[in-house]
């Protein structure tokens, strides 16, 4: 297709491409950007305005803490684009604008994902849901999570009670779905609206449940996106031509995402990548003098400092999992393009300067795309910057860029996605180590003495032979793989049905991959565990029931997170099985089954919710995180702690592995002022 | 031949230049009284491993040393001098980067002695020296042994034409002392191939082994050093170097 209207105003200085005529940032960020090598001397400090923004943001987060966690919730008003109208901190002082209610730190109401769970998310918090809403949804508009449980077997049931399964979508907002929300700055919405009628007019007409289903959400994104210029107008700006300036590619952007979270409570609502393209604006104005340095940083500072302020209503459960009240603004900075040149710009240096200029922050989760090409400064200034706020994640662009080119960002902490093509399925995660015992007990719970999985045959006698527990092993993985990946296409259907996100589908093309993400918990704890029978002396401890609840391990055995293969070898093994496992089952719209190995902050759950298990690790105590080793079991360092992580074969763990390593700033090599390196002995004798 | 070898650590960041893959020896004839490391004294223990083992370690990982190498140290890894040597010139061969970290205790002038360092020197490209204490009497009771032929050996390499790095522990009430920091500084100024002074703070990380190995800790009571005091401590040291510079015109 191509627009009527074919240039305009707003584009001038930019060269043009592909991009005029369909809907392609990439296309439009590649022919316009301007790489940056420098150091980050340019950086600007904050503003009087951004110091006075920011108090105001501590004082009022210092309320709501006092208030127990949370300063304001709404209970009568649905959240939707325009359910609300506009809301500020100091709008005399606030260069980008839009909260998520009528005022900051007001937590919305997100009914659509579950009622049950919207309403508990108030009462744990002291609030009531207004009983005309709460009589709304239970008896005239059913939610995804209603849905999902008029379907689940009773199997998968069982299963998530007794957490072998953990953390699925099916009462709360899957997210992970990363709108392209630099569209509405760089088209504006009117274009979005024409490509999306466009994308209808020309789908199929013969009516299989499949164009069906696209023709309906293809109407509601164009619903939504007409509702997203009311949103805007509201703050009294009119998005529906393209962005003329940087601030309004800033603010066009932002509004585009907090459409988004306006309507979508979701697991992760992360940004995608867009401090590369911002910075294309920011280098046309500064060339022609239509703002200054201090300025542009100011927008940066005050735009993300409303990503921090983003808030959802949850209840302490949910925060259990995810240790605290994480939102994950997950935004992509930097990276190398296929054509070699990289892509850190002086707004890649912006965005983490607002670490600096608004202090450290958990959010937005500042994610940087790393090279071995990355610019040498960057590279110091992403150090610096880390060594001063632990705030920086990295990942690798070099592995992701293979698979997912140079548009790519990552949604939550590891799932990488291109921006606007492709979406996930967001899966939860299955408890490998507990499946593990399960193998062992022939299907009994260790915990419970329920028979939650299918009747195997236990393991019989008082010491493990490695082999039988791994023909064990592998069966019982296969049937948890089943019953997981079932689960999984239930949830996604509802989801779909019930919350579909319109407005972050809106600003996705309309022929979408959608990755079918799986995860599994306890990688760590199964590796050493196998590592352990196969190479020590591992003896069962059965209760009067025969169920082993206990191990006792003699002698010693490789571990995990030392560089040794044997133990490494099989972490790979395990990793590439499940993954095999899952692609061998049905997924829901021909989702492309993924895996990640992540869980950052819920080990502690899985953990407490797994028995004893062979490696010697007592029932309740935490699994590692992500793909860290055991903790105290990496006993050679961390390089070679690292290296055993980057023996996991990517292409069986495509949606990620996350890795979390922790440093004293003294291990990371010598404080300067103490160390002289380079003794320069000419100087001394030239201080005579 | 296979070397007694307490452990490795695979990210070295304080042992050398860049990022190092780090040998400790086990077995060490020293006993200063701030050793952090007790666990590395007794020789002849722990784990034997061959300079085939140890390559294949570093090799796998080798991608992260670019810019370093690897660093030898202890325990006291001249004690096994000879499997020592075989490992820096596997070592060399591979355009490996070598620093061992020594006391330099086991100097003495004997031909024979003498001709085996050679061999070493040759495929040593850093030497790190920690000169303990720069007085005799003082150095005996840190450390239970003499300095004298700690300091022979310094300038045994350094006429060789080694690389030096000299690092020095400033412990409150033993080493803090202008006096012998600036008489310290006085001898290191006579050093030709000196390339960086090395002023660490004394800190009671060592502590938790002295209890695991229900060893008294010798010197209970004593603070760390503040960062502060080792700046000012280098500060002076770096007079006493100067004051020889100066008398060397």
């Amino acid at each position: 297709m191509t627009f009527k209207q074919k240039w305009n105003d707003a584009w001038d200085g930019f060269q043009a491409g592909k991009w005029n005529k369909e809907v392609n940032l990439r296309d439009f960020i590649q022919l316009n950007y301007t790489p940056y090598d420098g150091d980050d001397s340019f950086l600007a400090g904050p503003t009087q305005n951004t110091k006075d923004l920011w108090a105001q943001v501590m004082e009022l987060t210092k309320q709501e803490r006092a208030a127990g966690g949370v300063l304001d919730m709404d209970t009568k008003i649905v959240s939707t684009l325009t359910s609300h109208d506009a809301g500020y901190l100091d709008r005399a002082k606030e260069t980008i604008v839009g909260v998520q209610t009528d005022k900051p730190f007001k937590r919305s109401l997100q009914p659509f994902g579950g009622i049950r769970i919207a309403e508990q998310a108030c009462e744990t918090n002291g609030y009531k849901v207004d009983p005309e809403i709460s009589y709304i949804f239970r008896e005239y508009r059913k939610t995804h999570n209603q849905g999902v449980f008029d379907v689940y077997t009773p199997e998968i049931r069982a299963c998530r009670s007794a957490h072998i399964i953990t953390g699925l979508p099916d009462g709360y907002g899957r997210g992970r779905i990363i709108g392209d929300y630099r569209r509405v700055a760089l088209y504006g919405v009117d274009k979005l609206i024409e490509d999306k009628k466009n994308q209808l007019a020309t789908s199929q007409t013969r009516m299989t449940s499949k164009v069906i289903q696209l023709r309906e959400e293809l109407s509601e994104q164009i619903r939504a996106l007409g509702e997203l210029k009311e949103m805007a107008a509201k703050y009294g700006c009119d998005i529906s031509k393209p962005a003329t300036n940087c601030q309004e590619a800033i603010q066009w952007l932002y509004f585009g995402y907090l459409g988004a979270v306006k309507e979508q409570n979701g697991a992760a609502m992360s940004l995608g990548r867009t401090s590369t393209f911002i910075d294309i604006y920011v280098e046309r104005d500064l060339k022609n003098g239509v703002f200054t340095e201090e300025q542009v940083q100011e927008f940066i500072d005050h735009f993300i400092m409303k990503l921090r302020i983003v808030k959802f209503a949850r209840t302490p459960d949910y925060n259990a999992i995810f240790a605290g009240d994480p939102t994950w603004v997950t935004e992509s900075i930097g990276g190398v393009g296929v054509d070699g040149r990289h892509m850190v710009t002086k707004s890649s240096f912006r965005y983490l300067h607002t670490l600096s200029n608004l202090g450290t922050a958990p959010e937005p989760n500042m994610t940087v795309l790393w090279s071995t090409r990355l610019p040498n400064n960057f590279k110091a200034f992403c150090a610096k910057t880390s060594i001063e706020t632990s705030s920086i994640q990295y990942e690798n662009d070099d592995l992701m860029r293979v698979t997912h080119g140079d548009d790519y960002a990552i949604a939550c902490c590891v799932s990488s996605m291109r921006v606007g093509k492709e979406m996930q399925f967001f899966g939860a995660r299955a408890n490998l180590a507990k499946c593990l015992l399960y193998a062992i007990n022939g299907g009994v719970d260790e915990k419970t003495k329920k028979q939650v999985g299918p009747k195997y045959r236990p393991v019989v006698g008082d010491y493990l032979d490695y082999e039988d527990v791994k023909a064990k092993y592998v069966d019982m993985m296969s049937w948890l793989a089943k019953v997981y990946v079932n689960a999984l296409n239930i949830i996604h259907y509802m989801h779909d049905k019930y919350a579909y996100e319109r407005i972050q589908m809106a600003l996705h093309d309309r022929e979408v991959k959608r990755y079918f993400a799986t995860g599994i918990a306890g990688l760590s704890v199964v590796t050493d565990s196998l590592s352990a029978i196969k190479y020590a002396k591992v003896k069962c401890i059965r209760d009067e029931d025969g169920v082993v609840v206990d191990y006792e391990v003699e002698g010693d055995f490789p571990k995990y997170g030392n560089d040794d293969d044997r133990a490494d070898e099989i972490a790979a093994w395990l990793v590439e099985t499940f993954m095999d496992m899952v692609r061998q089952h049905h997924t829901y719209r021909g989702g492309v089954p993924t895996t990640s190995i992540l869980t950052i902050t819920s080990n502690v759950v899985y953990g407490k919710a797994t028995g004893s298990t062979p490696d010697g690790r007592k029932g309740g105590q935490p699994f590692a995180p992500g793909a860290n080793p055991m903790h105290g079991r990496d006993s050679h360092g961390a390089i070679s702690s690292l290296s055993s992580v980057a023996k996991l074969p990517f292409k069986d763990a495509q949606d990620g592995i996350s890795n979390t390593f922790t440093v004293i700033p003294g291990a990371l090599g010598k404080d300067d002022q103490v160390f002289a390196g380079d003794l320069d002995i000419e100087s001394i004798k030239g201080e005579e | 031949m296979k070397g007694y070898i307490h452990s490795t650590e695979s990210c070295g960041t304080v042992d050398g230049p860049g990022i190092r893959f780090v040998v400790f020896f086990q077995g060490c004839p020293m006993r200063c009284l701030y050793c952090h490391n007790p666990d590395t004294w007794q020789p002849h223990i722990g784990q034997q491993m061959s300079v085939d083992e140890i390559l294949k370690m570093y090799e796998s990982k080798s991608e992260f040393y670019k810019k370093g190498g690897i660093t030898c140290t202890g325990g006291e890894p001249l004690l096994q001098i000879d499997f020592l040597t075989e490992l820096f010139e596997a070592c060399h061969q591979r355009h490996i980067h070598t620093c061992l970290d020594t006391s330099g205790i086991t100097f003495h002038e004997d031909p024979k002695y003498l001709e085996k360092l050679d061999r070493l020197l040759k495929v040593t490209d850093l030497i790190m020296l920690d000169i303990k204490h720069i007085d005799p009497d003082e150095h005996q009771k840190l450390t239970s042994q003499p300095n004298e032929n700690i300091l022979k050996f310094a300038h045994y390499v350094d006429d060789f034409g080694v690389t030096l790095w000299i690092r020095h522990v400033v412990v409150p009430t033993i080493t803090q002392n202008e006096q012998y920091l600036f008489q310290l500084g006085q001898f290191i100024g006579t050093l030709k191939n000196i390339k960086a002074l090395d002023v660490l703070p004394y800190h009671t990380m060592g502590l938790p082994k002295y209890e695991n190995l229900e060893m008294d800790y010798p010197l209970k009571g004593i603070q760390p050093l503040d960062k502060e005091d080792a700046i000012a401590a280098r500060e002076v040291i770096l007079k006493g170097m100067k004051d020889t510079l100066k008398k060397s015109h």
